[in-house]
């Protein structure tokens, strides 16, 4: 496959640390990007994989692991300057369009902040022009530069949100449910224009959602995750096809089918953690069971994985 | 009735027209300026303290008496032709000495809540952003001030560093500040964690962006309305410690010193109170209807 623009080893991201609320996020998870890839990352509410993202971008400090980028170790300190030229590299779209843009500041100003924070236009012409070309790129037009973020609706908001992150020219952009909060119709506008912008600038993205049919749309290579864990990670078709984890199974039992007849006899599968009856002394690890498909197993289950996998 | 097909036509569709805003741009504090100017009692509130401003800077000028001349042949005349507020015990015009007073009690106000402004925004900008333990530090320490007894504190004040101007602010803004840092806090601890905060985060922005750019414009409003309640109550406060002896020393005179002194004599010469009274009240007056208003204009919940 292509080569690994992004290695994560072992990141954990716990909060409260050394209080009796400690809550385990983020439990240990070991994943790659490639270049020029989508991976979609999924699972229900509250699994982690917000803050897998948010830690992948340094907005929270790592409680351990590292993320590599490029072969780089993005985490651990950094002079400002070093942080500086990574900020610029890996770029986020947010969740909710109605908090993710200042409301006391103009289209222009929010999308040249990453501009003004790097330097990237000599005279206010240039940043004005290069606002224009964002907006245009987004399907937005340059009328709308001098207006306030709310006078848009939900998905010209979210598509004045990807401007601002395209701005800084990232390699890599982490989409943190950019489309939980729209519209269904503007849903498909906004993927649709962020497949577009893949191809033509050749992005990376890891676009985090719970909308299981969506993100089968978009993405290359899905990861499961599970109580901060990473429980399955595998190709996309495979993983639709041969989900092995019963976690994955549950999950992809519950999406509806478009379909009254198939529906009717649609059966969910309830996913009950006791099923591993883990021992104390077995290793529970992430285990390939054909290549590029990893389940997070023990040696047992591994066997019973590979027979199942046709 | 048939239409046929050729009377149609295809007129097709502009993707750009489709994203176009007809409604015109109103930037936030235009859309805050229209709503407060409906409002018709904080509108007779700007209009008052206009006025009271303009005579404060003009108002000495208006009469021929000057406000620290004494004149001991007309003590105590009431309000006419000549003094038009009257005189003083000691023969000054009061109209001279309103306006003069007008000066010291709304420099008073201003300067108080200009002082807590800076002082709030910084200490409570910083607490909110930084959280943990500088947060728990600074949070502590402002409470530690708060609980030190007001008066004592100013009367302390005046003894060791005498009576002025001043010595006066100085001690109505030692504890002042901690109400609006306290407010500052709040909202700032609030927005923080908000996206567009940790989208400027994620392009690189530094505290003073952050703060300058993204927390303070947002905490604005509370920060107005604050100020806006300050002045009142520091005028009031000048005139409090006035009326107790702590105030200006003669012949300087502000609302409070005047009504002071004219207490004693309100039985023969109620006009050597009633003046500057009126003015204290006024003023207070028109700084809250200003600052309830302003209130309800940037509350975005009351937007019809």
């Amino acid at each position: 496959m292509a080569e690994k623009l992004i290695e994560i080893k072992n990141l954990k991201q716990y909060f409260n640390v050394g209080r009796p609320n400690l809550v385990k996020a983020v439990d240990g998870v070991t994943f790659d990007i490639y270049k020029g890839e989508t991976l979609g990352l999924v699972g229900e509410s509250g699994c982690g994989k917000s803050t897998t993202g948010r830690t992948i971008i340094r907005l929270y400090d790592a409680t351990a692991g590292e993320v590599f980028f490029d072969g780089e170790n993005v985490h651990g300190k950094k002079s400002a300057k070093e942080l500086k030229k990574f900020n610029r590299k890996m770029q986020m779209i947010f969740q909710d369009p109605y908090a993710s843009l200042n409301p006391r500041m103009t289209v222009a100003d929010i999308i040249a902040e990453g501009i003004d924070i790097h330097g990237l236009a000599k005279t206010r012409k240039e940043r004005m022009e290069r606002v224009y070309e964002l907006l245009e790129t987004v399907g937005l037009n340059k009328e709308h530069a001098n207006r306030y973020p709310h006078e848009f609706s939900g998905g010209q908001r979210q598509r004045i949100g990807i401007a601002r992150a395209l701005a800084v020219e990232p390699e890599f952009i982490i989409a943190d449910e950019p489309i939980s909060a729209l519209d269904v119709s503007i849903q498909a506008q906004v993927v649709n224009l962020m497949k577009k912008l893949q191809r033509e600038k050749g992005l990376t993205y890891l676009f985090i959602a719970h909308d299981l049919s969506m993100v089968k749309y978009i993405s290359d290579r899905i990861g499961v995750m599970y109580y901060g864990k990473l429980v399955e990670i595998a190709p996309a078709e495979d993983l639709y096809k041969n989900p092995l984890h019963p976690y994955t199974k549950s999950l992809l039992s519950a999406i509806p089918i478009p379909d009254p007849e198939s529906e009717r006899t649609r059966k969910r599968i309830t996913y009950n953690p006791s099923v591993h009856n883990y021992g104390d002394n077995e290793d529970v690890t992430m285990r390939e069971i054909s290549p590029g498909h990893f389940v997070l197993c023990s040696a047992k289950e591994f066997e019973q994985y590979k027979q199942q996998y046709r | 009735m048939e239409i046929s097909k050729e009377k149609f036509q295809i007129v097709g569709t502009r993707s750009t027209e489709a994203e176009k805003i007809s409604k015109p741009s109103l930037s936030f504090w235009k859309d805050v300026s229209i709503r407060f100017r409906k409002n018709k009692l904080a509108m007779f509130g700007v209009v008052l303290l206009i006025l009271l401003i303009i005579m404060a800077i003009f108002g000495p000028y208006m009469t021929k008496f000057d406000y620290r001349t004494n004149n001991l042949v007309n003590t105590n005349k009431p309000p006419g032709s000549m003094h038009w507020f009257g005189t003083d015990d000691l023969g000054r015009d009061v109209f001279a000495r309103t306006w003069q007073g007008a000066r010291i009690s709304l420099f008073i106000g201003i300067a108080a809540a200009a002082v807590d402004f800076f002082i709030g925004v910084f200490w409570g900008g910083l607490a909110g952003y930084k959280g943990g333990r500088i947060d728990e530090f600074m949070m502590r320490f402002a409470d530690v001030l708060w609980g030190i007894p007001y008066l004592l504190l100013v009367i302390l004040f005046m003894v060791v560093m005498g009576q002025s101007l001043g010595t006066m602010i100085l001690a109505m803004t030692i504890t002042g500040w901690i109400n609006m840092a306290r407010i500052v806090r709040g909202q700032v601890l609030s927005l923080k964690s908000q996206e567009y905060v940790l989208a400027s985060k994620t392009l690189g922005a530094g505290l003073q962006r952050i703060m300058g750019k993204h927390l303070i414009p947002n905490t604005m409003g509370p920060i107005l309305v604050t100020m806006t309640l300050t002045v009142p109550s520091a005028i009031f406060t000048e005139a409090f410690l006035s009326y107790l002896g702590l105030g200006l020393t003669p012949p300087l005179a502000s609302w409070g010193t005047m009504a002071s002194d004219g207490l004693p004599a309100i039985k023969y010469y109620p006009w050597r109170l009633f003046f500057p009274a009126t003015f204290i009240c006024l003023t207070i007056f028109a700084f809250n209807v200003i600052g309830d208003g302003l209130r309800d204009a940037l509350d975005p919940r009351l937007r019809k």
